[in-house]
């Protein structure tokens, strides 16, 4: 029992980066009736932004300490951040510490940018063209995002810590009487579930309670004769594109610190957010997020050693399981909406 | 009579001159045909003023960035061997003294590239293009077991000599060992057999392990090794979870180590899968807790420092072992360093000390053997005995083309002085105590043979 409450925890968080990833997905599937396969490397582009913002807060300049050697035998080149010298060590050092929270606000207009960029500049002119069509130039745009991020950060991982005052883990299973140890949870994947959270809420306010909200949710249910009534349709649906680049951003940005971002990690995500929105229900927002956080909780059951023992390779196909039943018994997904690439 | 003495006397001289002539040409006319017996009968036998060789190596995907320091280390290899370099690198403290800097058997080296992509069929498809279209008669690289097998087992076929790069798995030569492939690194068993005793130094012998295991060869060949070596010190083993090789949260195998009643967490990892279950284990904070009244310990097997430097101070205080590490203060050590450090600006990683050194063991045998024939080569490469290329007195032992040398446990560097400077050698463990027999259980048993060398041709 104990077992299965850690994994249903541990679910959380990667359900969270699934129901955020996936609801971007939805959404701009919904308005703009795209699917977009450069979701995933939003995603890693906002993980980056974390990683460019901590590289940017720790930009050095080099002194020479004559007392120490290198690896050649030459005087020991330091690194010493401008923020020590400007703020003081100790408070510079605490501002680089603190990158990854700050780079929330500094991901918001990047990704922001790009999204509108690549709405603009690319994906627009797909929009009457076959969904096969569209698939194939968002899957080559996340190849080559992939590669421009690889060539300027490399292969390997990239450190990405959390604040100290975040580090570490406390003991959730003393929290509710069972014994020490049995279930711990890092305090930083319990921020990711909360902000991913409030994310999904804001969106869902957002869509709800404006203006702007309610002529995209027209848009999306009957587009023509929302652009009959003089709204400029067109323009809100690139805004809600920008609006999906930044929340893939977002989660990107937070999860910096769960797993040191690679040009890879677009990629790890993309196939199961899919997944996700299929088993959600296609244009289903609330099926996404639904979707996102029940395969994240099976894809940690599945995972426990006894589980394995029973059913070896489970693990690795649980999702896909998942998926192939319950669109057996539910073709729409689990909240999918009639008519929705029924066409 | 006279003249006719003379006349014989005459063509006698002759007859003498052009025996003498030919007696005195002889050498260099057997010499030339042995010369060109030598180099003909096999496949892709240099014909012009150049040997090429294949560097086949990962210049995309998760491996990249070992596959580009492996680059480097071959680029300077062929600078050393061609001589021209800044410096002859370890071809100074080389025990052998056969290469002379003016490339292998007076052809100059030049060399084609490929990109095994991590992928075994995409290496065999470069390695094979190499072979056939740029005529390379040898294959070297690989920082992946599953590649350095696939490739092998092509150049086996094929007939051209494979210097594996970096590959840790015993099949490499335990059960796929072949009459053509040798490898310089060390391997599993090794690293099992040297940390082991470390291990039960610092945390005791009565410990409780918990595996987790990448989910391919050279996870379980790893698995195998440390949990043989660390049960042989009384160790017991809780569990072993097998992990997807393209995981990368492993926060659902990290959280149920800690129920298990587990007090070590052994991480059959390597390159991103390493670094993201270390991280995962840092974050859950296993390394602060106290189960069975013993500090928790994670011990990650097979380090590298471009994947200590991946995973941050997480690596600090871990125990690991490493094939050699740019702090080693022998000649060959400082040569390679000083020659790598200067050309490139940072010290080498163990992948590129290993393709370095495979490099010049090759050109060396060529060298010795006084031909590029593969079974030439294997002849002169088989317990082979050297010393000066960083890692102490080694062997090439024939039966089954392992490097036998120093191990080197290590560990991660508390106070780090730069991005190179994260880990520190604890103990180097004499070959004596890594060596095993080449028909040992854990390399394929009796069973395993290197089979016959192959020339292709």
């Amino acid at each position: 029992m104990d077992a299965i409450l850690l994994q249903i925890l541990n679910g959380l968080d990667k359900g969270s980066a699934y129901a955020l990833i996936a609801l971007g997905l939805t959404l701009i599937f919904g308005t703009l009736g795209v699917v977009n396969f450069a979701h995933g490397a939003l995603f890693m582009i906002g993980a980056f932004c974390a990683v460019v913002l901590s590289r940017l807060l720790s930009f050095s300049h080099t002194i020479i300490d004559e007392t120490r050697t290198d690896f050649l035998g030459n005087p020991l080149k330091v690194e010493v951040p401008y923020l020590h010298e400007w703020l003081g060590e100790g408070l510079g050092q605490t501002v680089i510490e603190w990158s990854v929270p700050l780079a929330i606000l500094f991901s918001i207009p990047i990704m922001f940018a790009v999204g509108y960029a690549m709405e603009r500049g690319l994906i627009r002119h797909f929009y009457k063209r076959p969904h096969a069509d569209q698939i194939l130039v968002t899957f080559g745009l996340a190849i080559v995002l992939q590669e421009i991020v690889k060539y300027f950060f490399g292969a390997n991982p990239i450190q990405t810590p959390a604040p100290p005052a975040f580090a570490g883990s406390f003991d959730f299973g003393a929290l509710v009487g069972l014994d020490p140890n049995t279930i711990i949870y890092p305090y930083w994947r319990l921020i990711y579930f909360s902000f991913a959270v409030l994310i999904i809420g804001a969106v869902f306010a957002f869509l709800r309670f404006t203006t702007f909200g309610m002529v995209v949710r027209a848009g999306m249910a009957d587009r023509e004769t929302v652009g009959l009534l003089g709204i400029d349709i067109d323009k809100r649906f690139t805004l809600m594109f920008a609006l999906a680049a930044c929340v893939a951003g977002l989660a990107g940005v937070m999860y910096a610190p769960i797993n040191a971002p690679n040009y890879h990690m677009g990629m790890d995500f993309l196939v199961l957010s899919f997944v996700v929105v299929v088993v959600g229900g296609m244009g289903s927002l609330a099926g996404a997020v639904l979707a996102g956080f029940l395969l994240g909780i099976l894809e940690s059951i599945a995972s426990l050693s006894w589980v394995i023992d029973y059913l070896p390779g489970i693990n690795q196909i649980v999702i896909y399981l998942v998926a192939i039943i319950i669109l057996l018994t539910r073709p729409r997904g689990l909240m999918g909406r009639k008519g929705v690439m029924e066409d | 009579m006279t003249f006719s003495k003379t006349n014989i006397g005459r063509r006698g001289l002759i007859k003498g001159g052009v025996a003498l002539g030919a007696g005195l040409a002889a050498p260099t006319f057997f010499n030339n045909r042995s010369f060109a017996a030598a180099h003909s009968g096999y496949l892709n036998a240099p014909t012009g003023k150049s040997v090429t060789l294949g560097f086949n190596v990962p210049q995309s995907g998760p491996y990249a960035d070992e596959g580009a320091d492996e680059l480097r280390a071959y680029k300077l290899a062929v600078e050393h061997l061609n001589g021209t370099g800044s410096d002859n690198g370890m071809m100074e403290t080389f025990s052998s003294k056969a290469l002379k800097g003016n490339g292998i058997l007076g052809k100059k080296v030049e060399y084609v590239t490929g990109d095994t992509q991590t992928k075994s069929d995409a290496a065999r498809a470069s390695a094979k293009s190499m072979i056939e279209k740029d005529g390379a008669v040898m294959i070297t690289g690989g920082s992946s077991s599953g590649v350095a097998v696939a490739v092998q087992a092509l150049c086996q076929e094929t007939g051209i000599i494979f210097m594996a790069g970096l590959t840790h798995s015993n099949d490499t030569t335990g059960k796929d060992r072949k009459a053509n492939g040798f490898r310089h690194f060390f391997n599993s068993y090794m690293s099992g057999a040297a940390l082991a005793p470390v291990l039960a130094n610092a945390y005791g012998k009565d410990r409780k392990a918990y595996h987790l295991t990448a989910d391919y060869n050279w996870g379980y060949t790893t698995e195998e090794a440390v949990t043989q070596a660390t049960e042989g010190m009384g160790w017991e083993t809780v569990n072993a979870v097998k992990t997807p090789l393209t995981q990368t949260d492993f926060s659902s195998y990290i959280a149920p180590v800690l129920q298990s009643g587990a007090d070590v967490l052994v991480l059959n990892h390597y390159g991103g899968n390493m670094v993201n279950s270390l991280t995962n284990a840092v974050q859950f904070g296993l390394r602060d807790k106290e189960v069975n009244g013993k500090n928790f310990e994670i011990v990650v097997p097979l380090y590298s420092r471009l994947m200590a430097k991946g995973a941050g101070a997480n690596v600090k205080g871990i125990f690991g072992s490493t094939n050699w590490h740019w702090s080693l203060s022998d000649e060959g050590s400082k040569a390679f360093v000083q020659s790598f450090g200067k050309k490139y600006g940072f010290p080498p990683s163990q992948a590129a000390h290993t393709c370095y050194v495979q490099t010049m063991l090759y050109a060396d045998a060529c060298e010795r053997a006084g031909t590029f024939n593969p079974c030439g080569v294997v002849e002169a490469l088989e317990g082979f005995e050297f010393d000066g290329l960083g890692n102490g007195k080694t062997l090439y032992r024939a039966e089954d083309h392992q490097c036998f040398k120093d191990v080197l446990v290590v560990k991660g560097k508390e106070n780090p002085e730069s991005d190179f400077d994260l880990l520190e050698v604890v103990e180097v463990t004499p070959v004596d105590q890594v060596m095993y027999s080449p028909d040992h259980p854990q390399m394929g048993g009796e069973e395993a043979t290197l089979g016959s060398c192959n020339v292709g041709a």
